[in-house]
């Protein structure tokens, strides 16, 4: 499995090159946005809403072409190299867990019986694998995101995205599955794109938090949590982390003015 | 409810009626199940004997108003004849069913599948609806020759469309993630159909079904009405109007009685196929705590 590699002498993954993405009657959605994604990176779109995260995370899933500019991927781009989760687990209820989690594979043209032993490794993974039989309306919300996140990580792809995965959740439940998403993010060594309109969340998760602002949709800062992972609960606790929330909330702050 | 009572509640179910208020829930709980029977068959007892008490009251002539006994012998009696009727009634039902099943949901899959052909062809299906079938049936009987297929083409004309309408609304009510996700992946055209339409429209097309159901048997009876005898054997609509021709009322009621039981049939098995089809896992099926 990939080990992630220091920050510094990562490789290059994709590049969003100055990307605009114009809707139907001229609303600016995102300007002149560039981002150098890079394999191991775990990366926080950070901004108030309507500053066009979420349409540069669609932009990045292919789900949308963009106005101008361009989206680029280092290497050709396969089938399994991306998975998505977003803000509603968006699972198929008429499926159990299982099933669910090998739709990626299946979509494919796998066989359950050919990857059974991925399905029940990344339902270990997310601790659902006496689930695999249930069907989600029998699970709470924060266990759904965890199969949700499961079938997005079953095909160990490169690149996952997340649309404010965990926005509708407690906040003990949060805490929890950030704490998880980061284990297991090592433990795959995939690339995050994560979106988010919390700070804190984006200071505990990622090494680099990208904030946005809106009207026009745009990049003004990058902030760089150079924090060595693994992180858990004393860095959710730290000074170093308090510290870190401040230079992001200072730079939120620089993206709020023009509008206020 | 205390800690102890909540430690207590696996005991309890084994061991029941701890105190008052538990038995006074679960006596309530019995009445209400018992209700549930007792009162729709004690409504219908108090009608029956009502009708019999008006009948005997006011003298009243059978060939105006059986009384529910000579209904009841009729029923009896002329059970051979009746049977077969209600055979070739109920053949021609689910026939038109199956077909207006086959046809609706078809259609419905060709439409979401191609724009065009829904364009063209929808405005007419919407007429083919819109349009009494008692005005249509008597020229379909001029034209077709088998008396069989007429009816069933009469029955399948008013069946089809609900479940049509209702597939094309599920097919189309898909989650929109869901649907990125697919796309996401990758996913087939018929991929998607198979594995994310057609699931997701299953609950609305059920829907559609259990009216179908009712609507078949009714283009059946219609169908038989304007038919008349000619060629086939006879359903259960012309065994009612032959003997209303003989001022036979008590076999009127008799064959409408087993008309009325066939439509509650088809009613409960069609919901009994909806219950086992979607009770993992649709919001329609799921058993609630009141």
């Amino acid at each position: 499995m990939a080990k992630i590699a220091p920050f510094a002498e990562r490789q290059d993954l994709m590049r969003v090159d100055t990307v605009d993405k114009v809707f139907p009657g001229d609303v600016q959605a995102l300007r002149a946005m560039s981002l150098a994604v890079r394999e191991g990176d775990f990366i926080s779109l950070l901004g108030p809403s309507g500053c066009g995260k979420s349409t540069a995370l669609r932009l990045i899933a292919g789900l949308s072409a963009p106005t101008n500019g361009r989206i680029e991927w280092a290497k050709t781009r396969e089938k399994g190299d991306l998975g998505v989760v977003f803000q509603e687990p968006t699972l198929m209820p008429w499926a159990t867990v299982a099933q669910n989690v090998f739709l990626p594979f299946r979509l494919e043209g796998n066989s359950y019986a050919s990857v059974r032993d991925d399905i029940l490794q990344v339902l270990k993974l997310v601790g659902l694998d006496k689930f695999q039989n249930a069907y989600p309306r029998e699970l709470s919300g924060g266990m759904k995101m965890r199969v949700s996140i499961a079938r997005a990580m079953v095909t160990q792809p490169k690149l996952i995205l997340m649309d404010e995965p965990f926005a509708a959740l407690d906040e003990i439940t949060r805490f929890k599955l950030n704490n998880d998403l980061l284990e297991m993010q090592a433990r795959i060594g995939c690339t995050v794109i994560f979106v988010t309109h919390s700070v804190f969340e984006s200071v505990f998760l990622s090494d680099r938090i990208v904030v946005m602002a809106a009207r026009p949709g745009r990049v003004i800062k990058e902030v760089h949590v150079d924090a060595p992972y693994p992180r858990d609960e004393a860095f959710r606790t730290s000074a170093e982390y308090a510290a870190h929330c401040r230079a992001a909330s200072q730079a939120l702050e620089l993206a709020m003015e023009p509008a206020a | 409810m205390s800690v102890t009572e909540l430690n207590d509640q696996t005991a309890s179910a084994r061991a029941p009626t701890v105190d008052a208020e538990e038995a006074r829930r679960a006596r309530k709980r019995r009445i209400e199940k018992t209700a549930r029977w007792v009162l729709p068959l004690f409504v219908m007892v108090l009608m029956i004997w009502l009708w019999d008490r008006i009948v005997v009251w006011n003298d009243i002539p059978h060939f105006i108003l059986p009384s529910p006994a000579r209904v009841w012998n009729s029923l009896t009696g002329d059970w051979a004849i009746l049977w077969d009727s209600a055979l070739l009634t109920g053949r021609i039902t689910l026939l038109a069913l199956a077909i207006a099943v086959i046809g609706g949901a078809g259609l419905a899959i060709l439409f979401n599948q191609n724009k065009m052909v829904e364009l063209s062809l929808y405005p007419y299906a919407v007429i083919l609806q819109v349009t009494p079938v008692v005005a249509i049936a008597p020229l379909i009987f001029i034209y077709v020759e088998s008396k069989t297929v007429g009816m069933l083409l009469c029955a399948w004309i008013v069946a089809f469309f609900p479940v049509l309408s209702s597939t094309t609304l599920g097919l189309n009510s898909v989650d929109h993630n869901l649907r990125d996700l697919f796309r996401i992946y990758g996913a087939t055209r018929w991929q998607r159909l198979w594995m994310l339409q057609l699931p997701s429209a299953l609950p609305y097309f059920l829907g559609g079904l259990k009216i179908a159901g009712g609507l078949s048997l009714i283009g059946a009876v219609v169908a038989e009405l304007v038919a008349g005898t000619g060629g086939v054997g006879t359903g259960l609509a012309f065994r009612i109007q032959e003997a209303g021709y003989r001022l036979n009322i008590a076999r009127m009621f008799a064959a409408l009685a087993i008309v009325a039981a066939m439509g509650v049939f088809i009613f409960a098995a069609l919901s009994l196929l909806s219950h086992l089809l979607l009770r993992k896992w649709h919001e329609s099926a799921i058993k609630r705590e009141t």
